[in-house]
C-alpha cells in the first residue's frame, strides 16, 4: 500500500508550525499506524533529515503516550482505540492521511506532533490520591465493595491519562479526565473521606491549567480510547455541588464513609 | 570485588523482622537534611519514591516518560500474587516462598525470597487502601484466580489491566508527595551516568530530553528502579522507551551485573508479521487458565483449524505436563512451543504459531463468562490480527518478556557501591533463573513499598557524608563522559540508522542467546558483536543536534548500550555450563528435552565485574540452600 501524508511540522512553541506531505511507500497492511511512521522516519533519517517527532511507548493501547489527531480525529476513525492500535488495514490504498498534534492551550507544542502534557499530572497532584501511609492498611477483606460498584470504579479508573478527550472539545476541556478519577474514588470507601475536598481541589486546577468548560457536546466519549462514558461527568458535577451543599452546611461535620449515604 | 549477600542469620522466618529491629534510623529532624534520587516510576520506583517522601526524605524523582504514570509496569495484564489464602485451598506464606524458589529452578536466595512471600500480604491491602478497584466477589470480597506454575488461586486483578491499576495507585501516592513538596518530579529527563565519590554513589548525569541541557543532581542515596533489558532482543513485549542504559553505565561505574543470561521468553505473545514491527504484544497469561495450547499431530497440516479433527490435535501441554497441563510454567511453555513448532507443526505464516483455543470454555461456561474474563485481551487479539479469537482459536508464539538478571543487590538491597540501590526489576533479585507469572508486580512494590525505605534508612543512618558541589571534580568526570559520548553519536559517519543496527543485534541474540543456547552460537555471536559495534560507532546516522528535543538521539544511545551489554549477556550464558529455568543450553538436556541442571558447579550467583577493554571479571555467590532441598523441578 501507499499513502500521502500531511504532517504537522513545528520546532517549538515559539516558530510557527506548518504541514509538511511525505509519501509513505510499501506499507504492509499489517502493520500498525505508528510503525508506518516508523518506516517514514527511517528513510528521512537516512536521507539526514530531521525524522517526525511522535510519542510511543507500550504500543497496547495502556500507556496512554501516542497522541496523534489523524484527519480531524483523536486516535483516528476507529473507536475505543488509541494511535498505536490503529493498522493501516483499516484505510485504503493510495489515501492521504492528515496527521496533527493534540492541540489545546493546556498542551503546548514541544515538537511537530510531540505536546506537553504536564498540566495533566498538576491536576492529579492537586488531590487525585487517597492519603494513606504505607504500612498499616486494614486487610483488603475488610472493606466490602460490591461488586457492581468496584466494576463502575473500574470502568472509570481505565482512563490512560492520554488527553484526546481535552484535544476532541473544541473548548479544550479536562472534564472526562477529572469526572474519571473523581469518580473512581468516590465511588469507592476508601476515597470517601477526602470526596469534598478533591472534587474542589482538581477542578480548581483544571481551570487554573487554562483547560475549557464543559459544553456538553460528548466528543471526549467518542475519541475515548478506554470508552469512559460521560456519565462520569454527571457525577462529576453531583460531587461538585454536593461539595458546595456539605461545605456550607456549617459547623462541618468529619466526613467519614458510615456517614454517607449515596 | 567482594559480594557480601548480608543475609541475617537464623531462622527464615523471622529473618526480616530481626534485620528490621536490628538497623538504625534516621531522626525526622535529620530526614530532612537528606535527599534520595530515585530514577524510573514504575511500580517499584513510585512506590519507593512516594514511601521515602512519605517518611520524610527530600526525594528528587526522574522518569523519561513524559508522566511518571507512563512508566511501562502499567502494561502488565494479568495480575498480583499474595498469600493471602482467601480462597481456603491450601495457600501461605510458606507455600508462596517454595513455589517462586522452584520456579526459579533454585537460582534464587532463600532469604529474599521468603521475605518476598512475607510482604506479598501487606501489598494487597496497602493497594486496596490506595483504591485499587480489584476485582470483587458478588458478597464484596477479594477476587482470586490462578497462574501459571502454580495450583492455587492466589492471583489478584483488576480485569486484564492489573498493572495499570496497581501503576496509578503508587503514581497517586506519588502525586499526593509531590503535592506536600517532598517529592520533585522531573519527567522527560534521561539518567546517563552515575557519580561515585570516594566509592559512594552521590548522583547522576541526566539530560534534559525537551532542551538536551545536561546537568548533575547530587544526594546521599541514588535508587536505580530501570527496568529490563528485553528490549536487547529488538523485538520483546516491552514499550519501546524501555532500556538497559540506567543499569549499564552504573556497571560501567563498579555495579556487579548478576546473571544477565537469565531472560524470560513469554509464551502468550501474537506471533511476529513483518519486518517493519516495532513490538510483540503479549497476551496475557491469564489465558492459559481457560485456553487450551494445540498443534496439529502431522507436520506442514495446513488445514484451518476447524478442519482438523479432535483426534488429529496435540494438545501438547496437556500432555507432557499432565499435572499442570495449560498452566506449566512460562520457560517450560515456551520451550515446548518452539520444538513443536520446530518439528513443522506451527500454524500460521511461517509456522511460527500454536493454536490458544477457547471452544471448550465457551462451550461449558458460555460466551458471557468468557467475555467478562478475556473481553479486553480478545478485542486486542482481533485489531492486530484481524481475527476473532471467539470463533477461531488463537495464535500466539514466544517473545521475549522480563528479565530476571539485574544489577546485583544484597539483603538490603544495595549493589556493590555503597549508596547505590537497586529494586523492582532492575536488580536481579527473587526470580532466580525464571519468573511465575503475577509475581512481578508483587516484587516491584515489595521492594519499593516495603523493603527500601526499611534498608535504605539503616544506610543513610550509618553513614557519614558530606554534601557534594555539582561542580565536584567526579561530577565533572560523569559529565564529560556524557558529553563526549553524546558527539561521538553525532559525528560518525553517518549512513545507517540506529534502527538497524538494533534489528541486527537483536537477531543475533535471538538465534545465538534466545530460547536454546549453545557454546557454538554463543562464541559465534561473541565474535560478530563487537564487530557490529565498531560499525555502529563508525556509520550511525543521528540527524539533529544534542541541545534540543532529539528522539533519534536518545535512541541511539540506548542502542550503543544494548551492543556493549549483548556480549555480556552471552558472555553469562556460555559460562552457565547447566540447563536451568529460562536459560537451556542444548548440550545440558536429559531425555525428552528436558532440562539438566547442575547444582554441584552452578547454583551460584554470577555477578559480573566491568573492567575497561578486558572481557568482564566473573565472581560467584554461593547460592546455600538451608530450608528448601532443591529438587529436580518437575511439573509432570
Amino acid at each position: 500500500m501507499r499513502f500521502t501524508l500531511n504532517i504537522w511540522r513545528q520546532n517549538g512553541q515559539a516558530e510557527k508550525g506548518r504541514f509538511v506531505t511525505y509519501e509513505a511507500h510499501d506499507v504492509n497492511s499489517g502493520m500498525s499506524f505508528l510503525e508506518m511512521l516508523d518506516s517514514v522516519n527511517q528513510g528521512l533519517i537516512a536521507k539526514g533529515e530531521e525524522p517526525v517527532a511522535f510519542e510511543q511507548d507500550c504500543h497496547e493501547g495502556i500507556c496512554g503516550s501516542c497522541s496523534l489527531v489523524i484527519n480531524g480525529i483523536p486516535h483516528g476513525p476507529d473507536r475505543g482505540i488509541t494511535s498505536c492500535q490503529l493498522y493501516m488495514r483499516r484505510f485504503s490504498d493510495g489515501a492521504v492521511i492528515t496527521i496533527e498534534p493534540w492541540r489545546a492551550r493546556a498542551f503546548p507544542i514541544i515538537k511537530d506532533l510531540v505536546v506537553d502534557r504536564r498540566a495533566l499530572d498538576r491536576i492529579m497532584h492537586a488531590g487525585g490520591y487517597i492519603s494513606v501511609h504505607t504500612g498499616g492498611a486494614v486487610d483488603g477483606n475488610v472493606l466490602l465493595i460490591s461488586k457492581d460498584q468496584a466494576e463502575t470504579a473500574m470502568d472509570a479508573a481505565s482512563c490512560i491519562g492520554c488527553g484526546a478527550c481535552v484535544a476532541a472539545c473544541k473548548n479544550a476541556s479536562a472534564m472526562l479526565f477529572v469526572a474519571a478519577k473523581v469518580s473512581h474514588l468516590a465511588l469507592l470507601p476508601q476515597g470517601k473521606p477526602e470526596r469534598t475536598r478533591r472534587v474542589k481541589t482538581m477542578l480548581e486546577a483544571m481551570d487554573g491549567e487554562g483547560f475549557g468548560s464543559c459544553g456538553n457536546q460528548n466528543e471526549c466519549e467518542a475519541v475515548c480510547p478506554k470508552r469512559i462514558s460521560v456519565r462520569f461527568i454527571a457525577r462529576l458535577n453531583r460531587e461538585y455541588l454536593r461539595a458546595g451543599v456539605v461545605e456550607s452546611s456549617l459547623p462541618a461535620e468529619p466526613e467519614s464513609p458510615h456517614a454517607e449515604s449515596t | 570485588m567482594k559480594l557480601d549477600p548480608k543475609i541475617p542469620p537464623g531462622p527464615l522466618e523471622t529473618k526480616w523482622d530481626r534485620r528490621r529491629f536490628s538497623e538504625k534510623l534516621v531522626s525526622p529532624n535529620n530526614k530532612r537534611k537528606i535527599t534520595v534520587i530515585v530514577v524510573g516510576t514504575g511500580l517499584a520506583g513510585a512506590s519507593a519514591a512516594s514511601t521515602l517522601g512519605q517518611l520524610g526524605y527530600q526525594v528528587e524523582c526522574f522518569c523519561f516518560q513524559d508522566s511518571p504514570r507512563r512508566a511501562h509496569s502499567i502494561a502488565a495484564q494479568g495480575g498480583i500474587n499474595a498469600a493471602k489464602n482467601y480462597q481456603d485451598d491450601g495457600d501461605s506464606v510458606g507455600r508462596l516462598f517454595y513455589d517462586t524458589i522452584k520456579g526459579g529452578d533454585f537460582r534464587s536466595r532463600e532469604a529474599n525470597v521468603y521475605r518476598l512471600a512475607q510482604v506479598s500480604t501487606q501489598i494487597i491491602d496497602q493497594c486496596v487502601a490506595l483504591g485499587i478497584p480489584f476485582a470483587r466477589e458478588y458478597g464484596g470480597q477479594l477476587a482470586n484466580r490462578s497462574f501459571g506454575g502454580v495450583q492455587v488461586s492466589r492471583t489478584f486483578y483488576c480485569r486484564g489491566q492489573t498493572g495499570q491499576q496497581l501503576l496509578l495507585g503508587a503514581y497517586s501516592a506519588l502525586c499526593w508527595q509531590i503535592d506536600r513538596g517532598q517529592v520533585i518530579m522531573r519527567p522527560r529527563t534521561e539518567m546517563l551516568d552515575l557519580v561515585v565519590v570516594d566509592g559512594r554513589a552521590r548522583g547522576i548525569v541526566v539530560r534534559d530530553l525537551v532542551t538536551g541541557r545536561l546537568s548533575v543532581h547530587t544526594a546521599h542515596a541514588v535508587v536505580l528502579a530501570t527496568g529490563g533489558y528485553s528490549n536487547v532482543y529488538y523485538l520483546s513485549t516491552n514499550a519501546s522507551g524501555s532500556n538497559v542504559t540506567a543499569t549499564y553505565r552504573a556497571w560501567k561505574q563498579g555495579a556487579a551485573f548478576a546473571n544477565p543470561c537469565f531472560t524470560q521468553i513469554h509464551p502468550t505473545a501474537i506471533p511476529p508479521g513483518d519486518a517493519c514491527q516495532a513490538k510483540l504484544t503479549l497476551m496475557s497469561e491469564s489465558l492459559r487458565n481457560d485456553g487450551r495450547l494445540w498443534v496439529p499431530k502431522m507436520a506442514r497440516d495446513h488445514r484451518s483449524s476447524e478442519d482438523i479433527p479432535e483426534a488429529e490435535r496435540d494438545y501438547f501441554l496437556e500432555r507432557r505436563y499432565p499435572r499442570f497441563g495449560n498452566l506449566a510454567p512460562r520457560d517450560l511453555a515456551s520451550r515446548a512451543v518452539k520444538a513443536v513448532c520446530d518439528e513443522g507443526r506451527g500454524v500460521g505464516p511461517g509456522g511460527h504459531g500454536v493454536y490458544l483455543d477457547f471452544a471448550d470454555v465457551i462451550a461449558q461456561q458460555g460466551f458471557d463468562v468468557v467475555h467478562e474474563r478475556y473481553g479486553n485481551l480478545f478485542d486486542m487479539y482481533q485489531r492486530i490480527t484481524g481475527e476473532d479469537a471467539y470463533r477461531v482459536p488463537m495464535r500466539i508464539y514466544p517473545a521475549p518478556h522480563y528479565t530476571m538478571g539485574g544489577l546485583w543487590v544484597d539483603y538490603n538491597l544495595m549493589s556493590t557501591i555503597p549508596g547505590l540501590f537497586v529494586i523492582g526489576e532492575a536488580n536481579f533479585a527473587d526470580h532466580g533463573a525464571n519468573r511465575l507469572g503475577a509475581s512481578s508486580l508483587m516484587q516491584g512494590l515489595a521492594d519499593g513499598y516495603f523493603i527500601l525505605p526499611y534498608t535504605i534508612s539503616h544506610y543513610l543512618a550509618t553513614v557519614e557524608l558530606s554534601l557534594i558541589r555539582d561542580d565536584h571534580k567526579e561530577s565533572r568526570a560523569a559529565l564529560q563522559r556524557v558529553t563526549s559520548r553524546i558527539s561521538r553519536l553525532l559525528n560518525s559517519k553517518r549512513c545507517r540508522t540506529a534502527a538497524s543496527f538494533h534489528r541486527e543485534v537483536g537477531k543475533l541474540l535471538w538465534n545465538h542467546c534466545g530460547m536454546s543456547r549453545n557454546e557454538e552460537g554463543l562464541k559465534s555471536a561473541l565474535t560478530s558483536i563487537p564487530l557490529l559495534r565498531e560499525e555502529f560507532w563508525r556509520n550511525v546516522m543521528v540527524p539533529g543536534s544534542g541541545e534540543a528535543f532529539n528522539q533519534e538521539l536518545e535512541y541511539a544511545g540506548r542502542v550503543a548500550d544494548y551492543l556493549e551489554f549483548a556480549e555480556l549477556l552471552c558472555h553469562d550464558a556460555l559460562h552457565r555450563e547447566e540447563s536451568c529455568g529460562a536459560h537451556f543450553r542444548e548440550e545440558y538436556q536429559r531425555d525428552e528435552g528436558e532440562p539438566q541442571r547442575d547444582d554441584g558447579r552452578f547454583a551460584h550467583v554470577a555477578a559480573w565485574e566491568y573492567r575497561e577493554g578486558e572481557s568482564p571479571i566473573l565472581h560467584k555467590e554461593p547460592l546455600a540452600f538451608e530450608f528448601v532441598q532443591p529438587t529436580t523441578r518437575s511439573y509432570q
